[in-house]
């Protein structure tokens, strides 16, 4: 059974990588055909499929850290995530769906920081060989602005 | 009205006083004689507003606007600011509605902006009320004229704006139907609060110069080489433009930009899944990309299968928001919109070709500080403000210039 305290645990590993620029370990958080989007409530609301992010694979995920590592030009920033304990919506042995709310601040190269966003991931979690992994996470932001660019994933 | 401060240091368009970006008697003037002048600005999509009462929410400059659909079929706009005391009139973003009401002292407006209904107009027990010589009639939010082309719904405040068609010209009226040629969906909308003036987003815009050179991902996967074949076309006012390009198998041999030695040209950099490119044919003419901006602050994008409107809203002298709305056909086939999904990864506020356009206009906005009397040089292919077949060159960011002038310097 997958319990509460696994996703708590999940969640802090995934926050943690972002968090300390230890983005390549991030897409290894997700099975090989995941889905993971960053979309807004409104979008959801509407049922409009469009994220600003948008991948269904491991692969796509490992491009967009290469492609912020060597391709894209922004100013140096991290973030600081925040999660909310999840609510554990369905669970058995080896899937368990659940929402977290997140809050996300951006800390800019010369020291400003800000709240960047806030919202509720909505998850799919599978277990594959004993560990745990997203299917599916689509991060729902509340506001529809993203102030600048949103480099870093959420 | 006083002079703005800017001076510009020649008739022409290849010098930009920096003060243009940074002055507030400028910004006023721009609401005045630009965004409430003979100007025709994008509201909303015609698709947005299926049926009789549907209603949307924008901003034309810094004008609220509220934009509806009747029963006649027809779209009409008008300022979302109510006649008694000036409070909105609509909250919400969109909805449907069979009239408006204020709620501060429930004033009502049918869906063309009339005022309808006053409350308690003619008093509370014969005590209060209206004067007797009070004519709704008199009082209402400004109405705007509105123009639907090709699925595009424009507005302005001005009665001596040209049509639509005449204002944008027979090039970009071709270039728009190109992409609106048959009816669209909306698929997800986004906004981009920038870090400045609005200004510098829509020359970024303009600029087929910047592209391949701040865009590495672009560049890397030839989607936009400025040796590939392709152009500007610039309209005869200057304001609108269109920048294009199609893929030529002879430009994958360019070394321009080897013998440059700049940065863009690395092959390091190979995706793992491609899939984020991969599209289909939908345009029978070859053209993989094509930009396209009408004066003030409206875009419409094609690149590849990742189409999309833009509308760019000033909030400040040094911020403003571009609300993206991304689009797909109306009949898609499940296939055709997933790529769409995938492909729209590189536009967007996180776009991989697009997310340096959100932070470029706060760079400059803040090197600018403390240089109001110093100028950009905008003369990459020379002075002119014509079509030209490069793409290397600033012809369109340089026209951008002649339509403000004509605007902001003909007497109000």
């Amino acid at each position: 059974m997958i319990d509460l305290l696994a996703l708590c645990a999940f969640n802090a590993a995934y926050a943690h990588a972002i968090d300390n620029d230890q983005l390549e370990k991030w897409p290894d958080f997700f099975t090989e055909d995941c889905l993971y989007r960053i979309t807004s409530a409104d979008n959801e609301r509407e049922g409009l499929p469009a994220g600003i992010v948008y991948a269904d694979s491991r692969a796509m995920l490992q491009d967009r850290i290469a492609a912020l590592r060597e391709a894209n030009i922004y100013e140096r920033q991290s973030y600081r995530h925040l999660l909310g304990m999840p609510v554990l919506q369905t669970a058995d042995s080896d899937t368990a769906t659940a929402c977290t709310p997140f809050m996300v601040a951006r800390i800019m190269l010369h020291g400003e920081t800000r709240l960047f966003a806030t919202g509720e991931y909505r998850d799919r979690f599978v277990r594959t060989q004993g560990r745990l992994m997203l299917a599916e996470r689509v991060a729902v932001c509340d506001s529809t602005v993203t102030d600048t660019l949103l480099a870093l994933p959420l | 009205m006083q002079a703005p401060t800017p001076r510009w240091s020649g008739p022409g368009y290849t010098r930009i006083p920096y003060a243009i970006y940074t002055d507030t008697a400028v910004s006023r003037q721009e609401q005045e004689r630009i965004f409430r002048g003979p100007t025709w600005n994008y509201l909303c999509l015609d698709a947005e507003l299926p049926e009789p009462g549907c209603y949307r929410t924008t901003h034309v400059g810094d004008a609220p606007v509220v934009v509806v659909r009747d029963d006649d079929g027809e779209i009409y706009a008008f300022e979302n600011r109510c006649a008694h005391r000036g409070a909105l009139i609509a909250l919400e973003k969109s909805g449907r509605a069979p009239s408006f009401q204020c709620v501060y002292h429930a004033w009502s407006y049918n869906r063309q902006g009339d005022l309808r209904g006053v409350a308690f107009e003619k008093g509370v027990k014969g005590q209060g009320g209206m004067p007797e010589t009070f004519c709704k009639q008199e009082h209402g939010p400004r109405k705007l004229r509105v123009a639907v082309y090709c699925g595009l719904v424009f507005g302005s405040f001005s009665d001596d704006v040209p049509p639509i068609e005449e204002y944008l010209g027979e090039e970009i009226c071709a270039r728009i139907e190109r992409v609106m040629h048959k009816p669209v969906k909306v698929i997800g909308r986004f906004t981009q609060a920038l870090p400045n003036n609005w200004k510098l987003y829509m020359e970024n815009v303009k600029d087929s110069y910047h592209a391949s050179l701040l865009h590495l991902f672009f560049t890397t996967f030839e989607l936009n080489r400025l040796s590939q074949k392709g152009g500007v076309i610039v309209d005869e006012s200057g304001g609108h433009h269109v920048s294009f390009s199609m893929i030529d198998g002879a430009a994958a041999a360019d070394t321009s930009y080897r013998e440059q030695g700049l940065r863009s040209d690395t092959d390091r950099y190979r995706l793992k899944d491609p899939g984020v490119l991969e599209g289909f044919q939908e345009f029978d003419d070859g053209v993989t990309l094509q930009i396209l901006s009408v004066f003030p602050g409206f875009v419409l994008q094609q690149i590849q299968n990742c189409l999309a409107v833009r509308q760019l809203v000033p909030t400040g002298q040094d911020k403003s928001e571009l609300h993206w709305t991304y689009l797909g056909y109306a009949d898609d086939t499940p296939a055709q919109q997933k790529a769409r999904l995938k492909q729209l990864n590189l536009v967007g506020p996180a776009g991989f070709i697009s997310m340096e356009d959100g932070a470029v206009g706060g760079f400059v906005q803040r090197g600018i500080a403390g240089a109001d009397d110093h100028e950009a040089v905008v003369e990459m292919g020379g002075d002119s403000v014509s079509s030209s077949e490069g793409r290397a060159t600033e012809t369109s960011v340089r026209g951008f210039w002649k339509a403000y002038r004509t605007h902001m310097e003909s007497p109000a």
